[in-house]
């Protein structure tokens, strides 16, 4: 197995055994960087240079992760190094100061190899609303990865870093992880900082990990989690190790499917999939029940009104003014509004803006927004009665697999629907995490989603840990098929 | 409209201030940098609840943050933090004197907490229309009152009472020229008898007394003109030109602002225990109206004097430290009220910006008793203290103010005088009582002030006798 193959638990235990070198594990994953950036398309920045120079002040760092490399998902801000979300508006801002999260990758040595892409803002499901680039698909580069952490899923899949991380609202992570045959995970809201995370929808996103296996994805919490006063939606409670609860044991754990995803929209061959994660999950001793989730109906149109309507007030402050792009063309002060914002965004965003502004305005603010904001606490309740009988509640990840490039960029609600497993977990504040369950006949990944309770992510880990233990997707690879 | 004494922003940890070089006191919050994201200054809900209990308001147990949406270069995230349905404090009242005297209720609709946003400068720095963001995310309360002034001098009063119990219960410096004290003006006129309130028009961010009893003038005057050449008043914003002493219409018209308030999302909901209430409460030091009635009892003051006095906390508080020292407080409230307050208006200073301490004013106080000085150089030593804080004994030894009592030296004085005025003594003698104060001032003016001006009366009244 070559290096970049290898998991980061892996990569811990080879350098335990002295069988391999950091410098080795950081040139192997700069390598595979030239070599597929080509094809794959993940990067917005590569930091090559100041890797390498962090690498040696970090060498000598006694934390068992320093020189261990990532990436970063470009709306995670990095001082010195630019964050432009994918976006002309923020095409060359370069922050001056470090999110929580990049703080902690900092504080625990591990180098950061680059910016990943995405989509504008983080809106949409397939990267390909990026201003930058149309991120590939690792196992078919005719599809999209998935997004809006397209370019994090990629990179990963591809070999190009160990792990990255991205940020979930709807299903950023959980999504392009499933499209890319990775592990995802999108944590309880809460449990990890956004301060300095570039806002989209601030009651809906949170920051999560993008990695090979499981075990990595609790390693990374590990680094990531923790209350932040600089956000005062984190929550203030003792640290778990998340590594210590990967028991390989599912026993006597009760899992509920609810009816309402495997109906109509749903892919054939993603339910065929599902059926067998259910049947491996009986086999290693859980109990597996269906169950309803009455709401579902409701969730993805109270999503995007929820959504679009703190995106319309976060985006404002990219008005030409202070930073970002400015218009070259005004007479007045309207003019820079108007233009810049104009010219500096994209459709899908100026589409999701107008959409919030709207949701907002007088007159309409009860239809929309308060409704939704009902129908937020019905799905809350909801999940609520569900984990009274349920530890865990099992869905697809996403109604079908990758799709091709270019083929629902026309279509927002078709492309919206993809979105249907995974919202509510958003909406409900709960942790979720998709793990890669099977390829389709063409050979594209299939992934699961198992929902916990809020701050169970010991839970839904795992029960993800365990699937995975026992089954072996793992020796599928990604083809680059072109 | 106040804001806080030097306390971490709103929103973010850099120090408030709106002096300084422009955008010298804000950090990547305050200009609202991508992925920056607000925190709640939790003294800014104390100072709230605080504000609401001193004015008799209901305390809203379960309050939140609001977003204000619109777009304004010195609001850099393109919303203002504020509080839209559930303010912290509502239905408050105030006590004021209405124009004849009579006590008048003024009541508080409500007391909300929000951030201020920055400030414009206008071709200050060679052209164009810079930012300046010291002043974004620092946490101010907004207090609403009722529409229950009825003149310019009832806001008046209205303001100064505010101002007074705010200083009290120390939620704001009330430096008006800096902006800790300002007021929204918002004025409506009416035919006699009508009971409907007219249209109202809003004058922002006003921070003079003077310009604001000015600018209501103003405004009366010129919306009385317009209804009865015909016109309609608009509902609008205007801005008060100090200099012409006139307003002008600011915002363009055709904009009808909807801010889409909804609650803030990176906020979490504000709870207050009873507890948390009961604590604030309890902290809650005397307010203007019990001193006032105490200062009349306990130290046997004009109503006039007390009320003057209590106006101002640091000057009430002044009072009360030099006369528990010098025990005189009549002299006291005296030197207070007349040279003290006359010296603040000259300068323009605030009560608080006094140099000298209460030790140096309860030491002149007894020099006076003692007869060491005179009022004259009492006086004088007075302005000395506002340039030169120091002991009244140091400044009258170092200058020679020290009051000449010796009978002799006296004596002496008198008696060159009355040897040099004869025409005077002559007067004096038939009968023109007046020629005396000339002769004494002719004696001050040699002794320069210094001499005993009792004894020099009586001496000299004593020697004239003798010729």
């Amino acid at each position: 197995m070559e290096i970049y193959e290898l998991s980061v638990h892996e990569l811990l235990e080879k350098l335990d055994k002295n069988e391999i070198t950091k410098e080795e594990i950081l040139s192997s994953y700069q390598n595979r960087i030239n070599e597929k950036e080509n094809d794959v398309q993940a990067f917005i920045t590569i930091t090559d240079t100041e890797a390498k120079e962090q690498f040696e002040k970090e060498k000598n760092n006694p934390s068992k992760l320093a020189g261990i490399p990532i990436a970063i998902k470009d709306n995670i801000c990095t001082k010195g190094v630019k964050t432009t979300c994918a976006s002309k508006m923020l095409e060359n801002f370069v922050s001056p100061y470090n999110a929580t999260v990049t703080e902690k990758l900092n504080e625990a040595g591990i180098i950061s190899l680059g910016k990943l892409n995405m989509d504008e803002f983080a809106m949409g499901g397939s990267t390909e609303h990026s201003y930058v680039k149309k991120t590939k698909n690792p196992w078919n580069l005719n599809k999209v990865p998935g997004g809006s952490s397209g370019g994090s899923a990629a990179a990963v899949a591809a070999g190009m870093v160990p792990w990255a991380l991205g940020s979930d609202t709807g299903g950023s992570i959980r999504q392009p992880a499933s499209f890319c045959g990775i592990v995802g995970l999108k944590p309880t809201y809460g449990l990890v900082s956004r301060y300095g995370l570039v806002a989209f929808a601030s009651s809906l996103d949170q920051i999560g990990t993008l990695t090979k296996d499981v075990k990595d994805s609790a390693l990374l919490l590990n680094v990531i989690a923790g209350h932040d006063e600089k956000d005062t939606t984190s929550v203030n409670k003792p640290k778990e190790d998340y590594l210590q609860v990967l028991t390989n044991n599912v026993k006597g754990l009760k899992i509920g499917v609810p009816i309402e995803y495997f109906g109509e929209g749903i892919n054939n061959e993603v339910k065929d999939s599902i059926n067998q994660v259910i049947e491996k999950y009986r086999e290693l001793g859980a109990t597996v029940e269906n169950c309803s989730l009455n709401v579902a109906e409701y969730a993805l149109a109270t999503y995007y009104i929820i959504a679009c309507a703190e995106a319309s007030s976060n985006l404002g402050r990219f008005d030409g003014i202070r930073y970002g792009y400015r218009t070259q063309n005004y007479q007045n002060l309207k003019d820079i509004y108007r233009n810049s914002r104009s010219e500096g965004f994209g459709a899908e965003v100026k589409r999701r803006i107008i959409l919030g502004t709207y949701v907002l305005s007088s007159g309409y603010y009860d239809a929309y927004y308060k409704k939704a904001q009902q129908v937020r606490t019905l799905v809350k309740k909801e999940f609520a009665k569900n984990f009274a009988k349920y530890d865990v509640i099992l869905t697809p990840t996403s109604s079908n697999v990758a799709f091709d490039l270019g083929s629902k960029i026309n279509d927002p609600l078709e492309m919206y629907l993809a979105d249907l497993c995974t919202v509510p977990v958003n909406i409900a504040g709960l942790p979720g995490i998709s793990v890669p369950c099977g390829l389709n006949s063409e050979g594209m990944p299939i992934g699961f989603q198992l929902i916990g309770k809020p701050f169970d992510e010991a839970i839904i880990l795992n029960a993800a840990y365990t699937y995975e233990q026992n089954t072996d997707f793992k020796t599928n690879k990604p083809q680059f098929k072109n | 409209m106040p804001n806080f004494p030097p306390k971490p922003k709103y929103s973010a940890p850099a120090q408030p201030s709106s002096a300084g070089a422009p955008n010298t006191h804000c950090c990547p919050i305050c200009m609202a940098l991508p992925g920056t994201l607000p925190v709640l200054n939790e003294k800014v809900v104390e100072y709230a609840v605080r504000a609401g209990l001193a004015t008799g308001c209901e305390i809203e147990q379960n309050s939140k943050n609001d977003r204000k949406n619109y777009f304004y270069p010195d609001l850099p995230k393109s919303y203002q933090i504020s509080q839209f349905d559930k303010p912290l404090c509502k239905k408050g009242y105030i006590e004021i004197e209405d124009q004849k005297g009579e006590p008048k209720t003024i009541g508080l609709t409500r007391i909300h907490i929000e951030e201020d946003a920055g400030k414009l400068n206008h071709d200050e720095f060679g052209g164009g229309t810079l930012v300046d963001l010291n002043r974004a995310g620092v946490p101010l309360i907004e207090i609403v009152s009722e529409p229950d002034l009825r003149s310019s001098e009832e806001v008046d009063h209205y303001l100064k009472k505010l101002k007074s119990i705010l200083e009290y219960i120390e939620v704001s410096d009330c430096k008006m020229q800096e902006g800790s004290f300002r007021a929204d003006v918002n004025v409506s006129v009416r035919k006699k008898g009508e009971t409907k309130l007219g249209t109202r028009t809003e004058m922002k961010n006003m921070n003079s007394f003077r310009s604001i009893t000015r600018a209501i003038e103003y405004e009366i005057d010129r919306q009385i003109d317009v209804l009865e050449e015909g016109g309609i008043i608009e509902q609008e914003t205007l801005r008060w030109d100090d200099v012409s002493g006139k307003t002008f219409s600011m915002r363009d018209k055709e904009d009808a602002q909807d801010y889409r308030y909804f609650p803030d999302p990176d906020l979490v909901a504000i709870r207050l225990s009873d507890e948390y209430i009961e604590d604030i409460k309890k902290t809650l030091p005397e307010l203007p109206e019990s001193r006032k009635a105490r200062y009349r009892q306990e130290f046997a003051l004009s109503e006039r004097d007390a009320s003057l006095l209590t106006a101002s906390k640091y000057l009430s508080n002044l009072f009360e430290k030099t006369t528990a020292i010098c025990k005189n407080a009549k002299m006291t409230a005296n030197w207070i009220l007349s040279d003290i307050s006359r010296i603040l208006n000259e300068k323009e200073l605030e009560p608080n910006q006094i140099p000298f301490t209460q030790e140096h004013l309860a030491e002149l106080i007894n020099l006076i008793e003692k007869g060491t000085i005179s009022s004259a150089i009492a006086k004088k030593v007075v302005e000395e203290l506002f340039e030169n804080p120091e002991s009244p004994s140091k400044i009258i030894e170092e200058k020679g103010w020290i009051q000449i009592s010796d009978e002799g030296a006296i004596r002496e004085v008198v008696l060159q005088i009355l040897q040099a005025n004869p025409q005077s003594v002559a007067d004096y003698k038939a009968g023109k009582e007046r020629a005396i104060g000339f002769l004494v001032g002719q004696a001050m003016k040699q002794t320069k002030g210094k001499a005993n001006p009792q004894m020099l009366n009586k001496m000299l009244i004593e020697e004239i006798g003798k010729q």
